[in-house]
């Protein structure tokens, strides 16, 4: 009897079992509000980047008060993955298939972004505007509902290679760098740039993994090694450990220093502004560490924004500025698309973006995308440490030109 | 409980879980499925934790070690994913059986140790072999589609597929925790010596315990991979392993149904604290792991257990 009755209700779930449905409409648009789906790690080891997903929040809530776009007041629903793929891949299913989210933007992380970008494409569902320096994310041709955000590690790996071939005569590069996709990202895209030249010239590679307590010993080996560059791929923690301990051992390359630790307060101050001097890095967005932007427009509207509504956050935090920036160009994206509010026609305008200046990317820094082309921050511009503050020099280098 | 109320109540929550897709949309059918994998894992650590006694900090790793068989075999070789599951057991069955010869000097907090360092390595290691995992970029799966053309989407298929492998693995579990081994299992847990006494090779019942439980791990592991349809490093941290160990508590040690009420735990009180708190999500969950601890010291299930039996009681008294 009972097992007559499981197996009644094994064929009727097997045959009732519902076919998808399809949405006429897009889901998460309303005439009053669109619903815009974030997932960030609020907790967990990557809990740092938490406050991106804060500032977004509390630069959406400014401008529904200041009446939404096109009538349209944002609704931002952002979750916690703990920085974990199986925790992003549920998180994000709720968004699309539970809140019914329009589409999801700025999700952090490389391997999160991962594990749902194969869905969000089945989906046709965007997943805009990344927050990952990985280089898959433009890939309009596999994936056409994803799109990236900032430069790539690679990216501005060439730039520094570029530097290092015009200005160093007898290059002899040291690198150390963190032994991960961010690390190795940054490397390649050195030596592609490099060329065939790259044997020759980077003459020691170090690497050191996040658990580590210092790189002092790296520093010594890249100092007998006799290199006078020194690539150096590490974030802030471990960049102020190698700028110090450089500094100390009396090793005087030229210190190439990757924008991810390039923050006046939070790696430079620590370091020794003395042992800093002469440091030179590349950045597409404004240090609001470095006394130069003090009186700068864009500065002072995004101090005045950050009182007012995230009095919590950090302002010397490059993270507050980098959700800042971001959450600003979404809302170009959303203000060209209009009353079409289609997940495609938010595609197509997330990819019509046409030098669009933020108020604090550097001077001359554009938001560029086309139909192919889905790196949207693809400038930086090289700066050298005076010893107080960042002075850029030379052009603006563009990725996307070779 | 009689054997009869014990086969009533099996064969309701067998007909609720599959009536289920009926009712639930295909995202919270993929929750349960993930509530499938993880009570397949709980179970696997409550036979050695409960049953055997044996604390393991890294379970996350057997779990890993699974996920990556199953991912590897099926990008690499594209090998059916049914095959990859049996396999991700079998390895794990071999490996926690070898980890469990050393681990058997360790007894209590030093054995939890020794397994906790194999839950902050596993990481590392899985970088390390980047050209088989991928590094931290992962491996990227399909989701496999109904076979035999039944009209199922696939988040409704992997709900029965998993299903099926549970409810296989429990009937097996069951089977051999009431048996002799299971006695001679649980001997070992009380003393030690007097088992040894009577007997029983607590050496080799202790190892090949710590193999089975792996192995159940690691099957749990093979389907998450296909469920999730991605593996990273960053999904086996070592809070994995403590949130499997808060599983079997919170469920119940030494029951089998506590392994399905802490796989329920995991995957659903972690999401309500969120909604709640939005600022302070694990001080909520701390609050309910507390809570829960505080009224069911036994766990969910040994709760349930004490409930029945004082409904029971007052059963028999009224027709008395």
């Amino acid at each position: 009897m009972l097992r007559r009755t499981v197996l009644s209700a094994l064929i009727a779930a097997l045959a009732l079992a519902p076919a998808p449905a399809m949405a006429a409409d897009t889901p998460g648009v309303t005439a009053t509000e669109i619903k815009i789906g974030h997932t960030n790690p609020y907790s967990g080891p990557a809990s740092a980047y938490g406050t991106i997903g804060k500032v977004i929040t509390a630069y959406f809530k400014k401008i529904n008060d200041e009446g939404g776009i096109n009538g349209r007041k944002i609704n931002f629903v952002s979750y916690d993955d703990s920085y974990s793929p199986p925790k992003t891949v549920e998180m994000v299913r709720k968004l699309v298939e539970q809140d019914q989210v329009a589409f999801v933007f700025n999700t952090l992380g490389t391997p999160t972004n991962s594990a749902i970008h194969k869905y969000m494409n089945q989906q046709k569902t965007p997943q805009l505007f990344v927050a990952t320096g990985a280089t898959k994310w433009g890939d309009p041709q596999n994936f056409p509902w994803t799109m990236g955000w900032q430069p790539t590690y690679q990216a501005e790996g060439h730039i520094f290679a570029q530097h290092v071939l015009k200005t160093v005569p007898n290059a002899k590069v040291g690198i150390l760098y963190q032994n991960d996709d961010y690390g190795k990202d940054y490397v390649k895209g050195l030596k592609d740039a490099l060329g065939d030249a790259a044997k020759k010239i980077i003459v020691i590679e170090q690497t050191y993994e996040v658990t580590d307590p210092t790189v002092d010993s790296q520093i010594v080996n890249l100092k007998n090694s006799g290199a006078n560059v020194f690539y150096n791929v590490t974030i802030p923690k471990f960049a102020v450990q190698a700028i110090k301990k450089t500094h100390d051992i009396g090793w005087k390359p030229v210190h190439l220093l990757n924008s991810v630790s390039s923050s006046v307060g939070v790696v430079l101050k620590p370091a020794g502004l003395e042992a800093s001097k002469d440091i030179v890095t590349a950045r597409y967005l404004k240090d609001v560490t470095d006394p130069q932007w003090k009186n700068d427009p864009g500065y002072k509207e995004w101090l005045a924004f950050m009182q007012k509504y995230y009095p919590d956050g950090s302002t010397v935090d490059d993270f507050n500025v980098y959700g800042y920036t971001a959450a600003q160009g979404l809302v170009q994206v959303l203000k060209q698309a209009g009353s079409d509010l289609s997940r495609a026609n938010v595609m197509k305008q997330a990819a019509s973006l046409k030098d669009l200046g933020l108020p604090m990317l550097l001077p001359g820094i554009k938001v560029n995308t086309g139909p192919t082309d889905f790196y949207p921050i693809e400038q930086e511009q090289l700066a050298k440490f005076d010893g107080e503050r960042w002075v850029n020099f030379g052009e603006i280098y563009d990725a996307s030109k070779k | 409980m009689t054997p009869r109320a014990r086969a009533v109540g099996v064969a309701a929550a067998l007909a609720v879980a599959l009536a289920l897709p009926l009712f639930v949309s295909n995202f919270r059918l993929f929750q349960f499925t993930q509530v499938a994998v993880y009570a397949i894992a709980l179970l696997g650590l409550n036979v050695l934790t409960g049953y055997n006694g044996q604390i393991s900090l890294g379970h996350g790793a057997f779990y890993a070690l699974g996920a990556y068989t199953t991912a590897i075999m099926i990008d690499k070789w594209d090998v059916p994913y049914p095959l990859t599951i049996v396999t991700a057991g079998v390895l794990c069955l071999v490996v926690g059986f070898l980890f469990g010869i050393p681990a058997l000097r360790l007894e209590g907090l030093y054995l939890a140790l020794a397994t906790f360092a194999l839950a902050l390595a596993i990481p590392q290691i899985l970088k390390y072999f980047e050209h088989w995992t991928g590094g931290s970029q992962g491996i990227v799966l399909s989701k496999p589609n109904a076979p035999w053309g039944l009209k199922l989407s696939p988040d409704q298929w992997l709900y029965f597929f998993t299903l099926a492998v549970l409810v296989a693995l429990f009937a097996l579990a069951r089977n051999l925790l009431m048996g002799r081994t299971g006695r001679a299992i649980v001997a070992i847990r009380d003393n030690a010596i007097a088992a040894q006494a009577m007997g029983v090779n607590t050496a080799l019942y202790k190892s090949l315990t710590f193999g089975v439980s792996a192995a159940y791990t690691g099957v749990a592991g093979g389907l998450s991979a296909i469920v999730i349809a991605f593996v990273a490093p960053d999904a086996f941290n070592v809070f994995l392993s403590i949130t499997f160990l808060t599983g079997i508590v919170i469920g119940g040690l030494a029951s089998i149904s506590g392994a399905i009420f802490g796989a329920l735990f995991i995957q659903f009180v972690p999401n309500w604290a969120q909604d709640i708190s939005k600022a302070a999500p694990w001080a909520i969950y701390g609050i309910f792991l507390i809570g829960f601890m505080y009224v069911m010291p036994f766990g969910i299930a040994g709760a349930v257990r004490l409930a029945l039996a004082r409904l029971g009681r007052r059963g028999t008294a009224a027709r008395a």
